[in-house]
């Protein structure tokens, strides 16, 4: 094949997948078309089920055929060459080799049980035949390459002993093994914090530059591809809508979707209380540190310090936003303030002390004091109808008398959070993220709390959906007053809500204040780097960038 | 959302859509899948209601082989011998106990002044039969389809209360070790520490116990009876589920909708019986046609060896154990095997199917 600097590296034309089950097809992807020239990048950006990761997997025929299959016009030509329907021999030679993969959860796609020198090696054996003493030079050199300075003592680790940045750097290593000409990468960074983001972000920029490689970067987060990429495409219900270079389509979009997705980020900004409300959660010197037993005996011999330390005040009314990278110990603080896990140091309920009392003590109060988590697939019994979900904690109470009198509070409490009344009858698995985020919602507010720690409630949810979420709470609070403690790693959905801030580390505190001085001016370095990373994407070399 | 949305103006609370339902019981689309997905193992099905038939038939013993007549048509009266005891000068007969309907002499009493009507086989396990042309065990023939066994007494009739036997000390056995299983296992998994790690050294040494030899010592000291049996072995056989359970556990009291319910200040039991339990029965049920074949068995191979069920008890092993000792009389051996085989044949296809309809990943072809 002419290789001519016109000709696009691969052409997808008129792809089309679907999933067939017994009595249900699912049309994944419809129909789309996209170029990619050498040394160009392309992001691939929409929502959660608009195709996008199947489409990544189709280049590559890795899809669980004959349950998916593609239309009859889909064809997928790297340099002229058709890979839909190759034969396998012909496409295990371009896997890892011309086309390479990097997905997006880098613990999982590692195999667990071989070192870092294994895993490498392997894919040179397969495609450049390398022997061993050659390969392992060929590894030192990649871990060099992909910012792991001290390669050569890494080779025997396993993927366990890697922080999460540092096993995506080693996914890099293994799929530039073989200087492939196209890089997919799925999700890169989304299972990464912000700083680590940004530094693999970089990180694959240069290495693009230095390859001069085809970069299909498939991502939700528009500020990647705003940093990343030259051309976008806009992907909804298995359709690209909308097409072109990153600075036209960011700066006029056509596509009322595209317009939709641009205009998603969490906005608007904290109502301010007055008068100055009074303080309703409070904790002084609070501790959660995890015994490290050793030895026959099981002595103590060391603590792992998740919260160490820590005073927070949480006003009536208002919102305490907590911030920090995974690891810093904010989740734990969540659970030590609802008394789910063992803590040491004050911690004051409306003037009344929480911490010694019994599981018994504590029950009347569990109902002033309510969690939303994470993950919405995860928090609701998969077996109970929401009505049941949310008439549990009533049922606890003694709220509301019979389920009669119950039935219109459940009503009640769907409509608070702008679910309809037959949703009741329902299971969890009929919803999708964001209403079952709702139902969680609803099911902490039926309580009628004072407090509601909220555990990265939006992490798991689409952009559109975190701003509706985000424009629920805020509602919810200025109707109840309510005082929320908002976890979150998201510093965008924290600017949105937050009154006050504590940024934590490794369990401590860094630096608290009011949250628009800290968003303005902040103080703390590691605050400072936190910052960047996640607004502009910058990385910054710090003593808390861990390598 | 769109039919959601016009929910929510009319304000209309609605029952939800039309409920599917199985037998007459409200189903979720779940359980629904999973009854089309037993279906789809056909030999599973049609297993099922073969062993079905066979177990409903099993359970009406005296009406299918008995010695003693449905019902007796005798000097203008109507008699049911099969479930009232009537003495024998009821009948015309001299003697005050109950009537022997086997007597030729009773047998002729009656017809004189009236009629009988006898179940397909007319002998109970415990009959013998006196007429036989060879000596016992005799060979099949009109009168003993499968032959008699060393006693004289029939086969078939032996075959089919010995099955009714072994399969209801088997559901027995089954439900009481999974109820205790499942209790130990929730237990353990769901407070986990101190709790789970002294209960799994008593499973331990506990499994380390030899059950042979207990029942072997017991069998010397009382007469073994059902119940008694079924005690012994429900000792040890409740472990077979815990470890099962008990991982479903530890993996699940960790979720969110687990830390939710506490968060809510729901009490550990509730939150065992309502939040974790469904989960573990998932796990729990495919594993029960399993261990209801296990069951069957170990009654078998105990009466086999001699441990069993009383003497003169109609039991599988037994007749297995004469057919051994009667290696002149094959179909003894023949049809013992051939029962307990189709038997856990059956079990174990079930079992295959209740494994397909809980499979997750399977989907109906």
């Amino acid at each position: 094949m002419s290789d001519t600097a016109g000709t696009p590296l691969l052409q997808v034309r008129d792809l089309s997948v679907t999933f067939t089950t017994p009595g249900r097809k699912v049309e994944a992807v419809r129909g789309i078309s996209f170029d990619l020239k050498r040394g160009q990048t392309l992001a691939l950006v929409g929502e959660s089920g608009s195709g996008k990761s199947v489409t990544a997997l189709s280049i590559l025929q890795l899809l669980p055929y004959p349950t998916a299959s593609h239309g009859s016009q889909s064809s997928i030509k790297l340099d002229g060459q058709e890979l839909v329907g190759a034969k396998p021999s012909a496409l295990r030679a371009i896997r890892g080799n011309r086309i390479a993969m990097v997905f997006q959860e880098p613990m999982t796609s590692l195999n667990p049980l071989h070192t870092i020198e294994k895993q490498i090696t392997e894919t040179l054996a397969l495609h450049k035949k390398m022997d061993p003493r050659q390969a392992r030079a060929r590894v030192i050199e990649l871990l060099h390459l992909v910012g792991l300075a001290d390669g050569e003592r890494r080779l025997d680790a396993f993927p366990h002993q890697l922080s999460g940045g540092q096993r995506q750097r080693i996914m890099i290593a293994m799929a530039l093994a073989n200087e492939p000409d196209i890089l997919i990468a799925d999700e890169p960074t989304t299972a990464l914090d912000v700083t680590i983001q940004a530094q693999i972000l970089t990180l694959l920029k240069d290495l693009q530059a230095r390859f001069g490689m085809a970069l299909l970067l498939i991502t939700h987060h528009l500020g990647i591809v705003r940093k990343m990429a030259d051309e976008v495409c806009v992907m909804t219900n298995g359709e690209i809508v909308e097409a072109g270079a990153v600075e036209t389509v960011f700066h006029a979009p056509q596509h009322p979707y595209t317009k939709r997705l641009l205009a998603a980020e969490p906005k608007g900004k904290p109502v301010a209380v007055e008068p100055p409300p009074p303080t309703i959660l409070e904790t002084k010197g609070l501790k959660v540190w995890f015994p490290i037993k050793a030895g026959v005996f099981r002595r103590t011999v060391g603590f792992v310090k998740a919260v160490d330390g820590i005073d927070a005040t949480v006003r009536e009314g208002e919102t305490l936003g907590v911030v920090g990278e995974s690891g810093s110990g904010k989740t734990t603080l969540g659970l030590a303030l609802l008394r789910l896990t063992d803590s040491q140091g004050e911690i004051r309920f409306d003037g009344k002390r929480l911490d010694g009392l019994s599981v018994k003590g504590m029950r009347p109060l569990r109902r002033e004091i309510q969690i939303v988590f994470q993950d919405p697939y995860g928090s609701l019994s998969p077996r109970l109808a929401v009505s049941q979900i949310i008439e549990e904690g009533l049922k606890v109470h003694g709220i509301g008398g019979d389920a009669a009198a119950r039935w219109p509070l459940i009503l009640a409490a769907l409509e608070e959070v702008g679910l309809p009344a037959d949703a009741a009858h329902r299971y969890p698995h009929e919803f999708s993220g964001g209403q079952r985020q709702r139902i969680a919602i609803a099911r902490a507010l039926v309580l009628k709390p004072r407090v509601l720690v909220l555990d990265e409630p939006t992490s798991a949810l689409d952009m559109s959906v975190q701003a509706q979420i985000v424009d629920l709470l805020r509602d919810l609070q200025q109707k109840y007053r309510l005082a929320y403690l908002f976890i979150s790693h998201d510093l965008k959905v924290v600017r949105a809500l937050a009154h006050d801030l504590i940024v934590m580390k490794d369990g401590k505190v860094m630096e608290k204040g009011p949250a628009a001085q800290i968003f303005a001016a902040p103080q703390h370095p590691y605050t400072q780097a936190l910052l960047a990373a996640a607004f502009d994407l910058d990385p910054v070399e710090t003593e808390t960038v861990r390598t | 959302m769109t039919s959601a949305d016009k929910t929510a103006e009319t304000g209309v609370i609605q029952t939800g859509p039309v409920q599917d339902k199985f037998l007459g019981i409200p189903i979720k689309a779940m359980t629904r899948r999973r009854l089309a997905n037993f279906r789809a193992n056909k030999r599973g099905f049609w297993s099922l209601w073969i062993f079905l038939i066979l177990f409903v038939l099993s359970l009406g013993a005296e009406l299918v082989a008995n010695d003693k007549p449905f019902l007796v048509r005798y000097d203008g009266g109507w008699y049911f011998p099969a479930f009232v005891s009537y003495p024998e000068t009821t009948f015309g007969g001299d003697l005050p106990t109950e009537t022997d309907y086997r007597d030729r002499f009773v047998e002729s009493q009656i017809r004189d002044k009236g009629w009988i009507l006898w179940p397909p086989v007319p002998f109970s396990y415990a009959t013998i039969n006196y007429e036989l042309p060879t000596p016992a065990p005799s060979p099949p023939t009109a009168v003993n389809w499968l032959g008699t066994d060393d006693q004289g007494r029939d086969v078939v009739a032996r075959l089919i209360y010995g099955f009714r036997i072994s399969v209801l000390f088997g559901l027995t056995l089954t439900v009481l070790s999974s109820v205790i299983g499942i209790a130990a296992g929730a237990v353990q998994g769901y407070f986990g520490g101190l709790i789970d790690l002294l209960f799994q050294r008593f499973i331990e040494v506990w499994s380390g116990l030899p059950t042979l030899y207990l029942l072997i010592i017991l069998a010397s000291i009382v007469q073994p009876n059902f119940w008694w049996l079924l005690g012994i072995m429900l000792l040890f056989s409740w472990m077979g589920l815990v470890n099962l359970v008990r991982a479903e556990f530890l993996r699940a009291r960790n979720f969110d909708y687990v830390r939710a319910a506490r968060a809510l200040g729901v009490s550990d039991p509730v939150i065992i019986v309502r939040h974790v339990l469904p989960n573990a029965m998932v796990a729990t049920l495919t594993f029960l046609p399993f261990i209801l074949s296990g069951s069957v068995t170990t009654l078998t191979a105990l009466d086999f060896l001699g441990f069993g069920l009383p003497i003169g008890s109609p039991s599988l092993g037994e007749l297995l154990n004469q057919g051994k000792n009667n290696l002149q009389a094959p179909w003894l051996g023949i049809a013992g095997f051939l029962v307990v085989a189709i038997m856990l044949s059956l079990l174990v296809f079930i079992g295959e199917a209740v494994r397909d309809a809980f499979d997750p990943r399977k989907l109906t072809t």
